[in-house]
């Protein structure tokens, strides 16, 4: 049964202003709109320019569900390919990542790409004197995805024609990405450590809704976090607090902690958790690090730099970066109650070694498959993709501290309990979503 | 190669292995104390589990095949006395909602090899293969893996310094692993 396609109407009606559709999170016919359009006419993170440092570096990946590949084209751009081959269809890398040289070869019938995607030589190529190859989709070689920016190393496609330009679909949320990268002394940062991944059996949009969710962490996660704490009272007095005990102990801080954090929310989808301080806001000093930040810097910036502690911010609409301990998430759709989520880690170059210590320990005990905190989060996840089958109430509450006036698309600051952010997404959801019906 | 009827055999037996020997351990010591180490996890005998790691001991499930550094590069788990002891309170606790219901697990184990002895310096190293099984609800995950055991032997008793767990496929995605390897 078609409901939504080519019904506009029907797809925004998901959207009411202080509660949402179950249909968003457990219809697959939404899902797979959601794949053609919300994916399509939005910017969607494809990768690190630090995976593909040299020429012929590739990395294979996703936007949606459609595979993808990033590369380091002869001319040192990164350019982003559609991942198959025009020939059969063959997906051309299998490997996440390599070095290709010079070309790509199809393993298939051997046709050869150049690192731009252009149809380099075909074996046996007389066979196609006849059949106008050159103006078939095949002879058009790998198909460049059209629109790519690469922002302070951080590479991003869109996939259709339509939808914003990237300074305007990003606007001012940038300023998050500038303080993870601003954080190295050498204003550089490398993808180092590996990548978590986290295979999830819910909806990508309530990971995405849960990272601005401030008043479920002392609930959620009072069984790892105020385990963790409990535990450390054992601990000998004087002992060093150590990083793990660091990590765990702010999940548990009071509401009152959480509401005067703030959230601000932004344009088209976007915004972020801890305007005036966050959850990574009283780590240890890393010592040696202060210093090159000042070296770097002078002392003024150093310090406005690094009493930056956003806690989570959204790229809407399945990027979460934290810049504070350099980590970011990507919720990856695969189906309508199914998502991998890819927690990747990056080094600050020129900064202690330690800092990236400290970001994997972190990325561990949070973002694991193996994580506790991971575990609590899951386990709600799961039972929400559940209980959504209940006929007897269709509808999702995100309605905390709405005010009437509200308005779509602006930037404003607010409680850090306030669930704006999420009507924020749902709102540019439903514009996304809608644009290219 | 130990068939399943013996390997059970075996775990009966040596339930309650004392390696009180001032002398080295044998090495037939050894594979006891691995056999029942994986039978204490598979009882959810957690707190006496813990007990069979040394004060510094450390239980490692890397992430990366091959993987040497544990600091610089990610694992699954890397975890101190401390961090099991959080696990172990966390699998108790009454809020905890992800083990409502609780998991339930199963080791299978080739017999442990002694790989080195080191008694100088009382180190002594084992390699396990074996399969593991986390169930919950009605979910069931099977893992291939290999353990390596760092055991050394403290007034007495032999006591893990390392276990490393090295599952085949370590880079999948996985969904939740709630217990121990």
């Amino acid at each position: 049964m078609t409901r939504y396609r080519g019904n506009v109407e029907a797809v925004r009606s998901l959207i009411r202003e202080t509660e949402v559709h179950r249909d968003v999170y457990i219809d697959e016919e939404v899902f797979q709109l959601e794949m053609e359009h919300l994916f399509a006419n939005t910017w969607v993170y494809v990768g690190h320019e630090s995976q593909v440092p040299n020429e012929g570096d590739y990395f294979g990946t996703t936007v949606g569900t459609q595979p993808i590949l990033m590369v380091r084209h002869s001319d040192d751009t990164v350019r982003v390919l559609h991942n198959r081959c025009p020939h059969k269809g063959t997906r051309i890398t299998t490997e996440t990542c390599g070095n290709t040289g010079k070309f790509f070869r199809c393993p298939y019938h051997a046709w050869t790409f150049r690192t731009d995607g252009t149809l380099r030589q075909i074996p046996l190529a007389k066979g196609y004197e006849n059949a106008k190859l050159e103006e078939s989709h095949a002879g058009a070689g790998m198909n460049p995805v059209r629109h790519v920016h690469n922002y302070r190393g951080f590479v991003f496609a869109k996939l259709n024609d339509v939808g914003p330009g990237f300074e305007e679909f990003f606007g001012e949320s940038l300023s998050s990405f500038d303080n993870m990268v601003d954080r190295s002394p050498a204003g550089k940062l490398e993808v180092a450590g590996g990548v978590l991944r986290y295979m999830h059996n819910c909806n990508w949009k309530m990971l995405v809704e849960n990272q601005t969710d401030t008043c479920h962490p002392m609930v959620a996660h009072e069984s790892s976090a105020g385990t963790a704490i409990e535990v450390w009272k054992n601990a000998p007095p004087g002992a060093k607090k150590p990083m793990a005990v660091e990590i765990y102990a702010p999940f548990m801080s009071p509401y009152d902690f959480f509401e005067k954090m703030g959230i601000r929310v932004w344009p088209n989808g976007h915004g972020h958790t801890g305007v005036h301080h966050s959850i990574h806001s009283n780590y240890s000093a890393i010592p040696g690090y202060f210093e090159k930040m000042v070296a770097a810097y002078g002392e003024n910036r150093a310090k406005a730099i690094l009493d930056e502690n956003r806690h989570n911010t959204i790229y809407f609409p399945n990027l979460m970066i934290k810049g504070p301990i350099q980590l970011i998430r990507l919720f990856k759709p695969i189906a309508a109650n199914k998502t991998l989520v890819e927690s990747w880690t990056f080094r600050l170059v020129d900064a202690p070694d330690m800092l990236l210590e400290r970001t994997l320990v972190y990325n561990r005990l949070i973002n694991a498959p193996t994580s506790v905190v991971g575990h609590d989060d899951l386990e709600v996840y799961e039972r929400a993709q559940e209980g959504l089958k209940v006929d007897a109430n269709q509808w999702v509450n995100v309605g905390r501290l709405y005010d009437p006036s509200e308005q779509a698309d602006v930037t404003a600051e607010d409680n850090g309990t306030t669930e704006w952010q999420m009507r924020n997404q749902f709102r540019a959801w439903s514009k996304f979503m809608t644009m290219s019906m | 190669m130990a068939d399943a009827q013996s390997v059970s055999r075996l775990v009966e037996v040596h339930d309650h292995v004392d390696v009180t020997a001032v002398t080295a351990p044998t090495d037939q010591e050894l594979i006891d104390f691995i056999v029942r180490e994986a039978r204490l996890i598979d009882q959810h005998r957690l707190d006496e589990w813990l007990d069979l790691f040394a004060e510094d001991g450390i239980y490692w499930l890397p992430l990366e095949w091959g993987q040497t550094d544990p600091k610089l590069t990610a694992s699954l788990m890397y975890e101190d006395k401390l961090l099991l002891t959080i696990r172990i309170e966390r699998l108790k606790g009454n809020r905890t909602f992800s083990q409502k219901p609780r998991s339930r697990c199963h080791h299978v184990l080739q017999t442990p090899q002694v790989d080195r002895r080191d008694e100088v310096n009382n180190e002594y190293v084992t390699w396990t293969p074996m399969h593991y099984v986390e169930t919950r609800y009605d979910d069931q995950q099977l893992y291939a893996a290999w353990a390596t055991h760092t055991l050394t032997a403290i007034d007495g008793a032999l006591k893990i310094k390392l276990k490393r767990v090295d599952i085949v496929n370590c880079d999948a995605a996985f969904g939740n692993i709630q217990l121990f390897m």
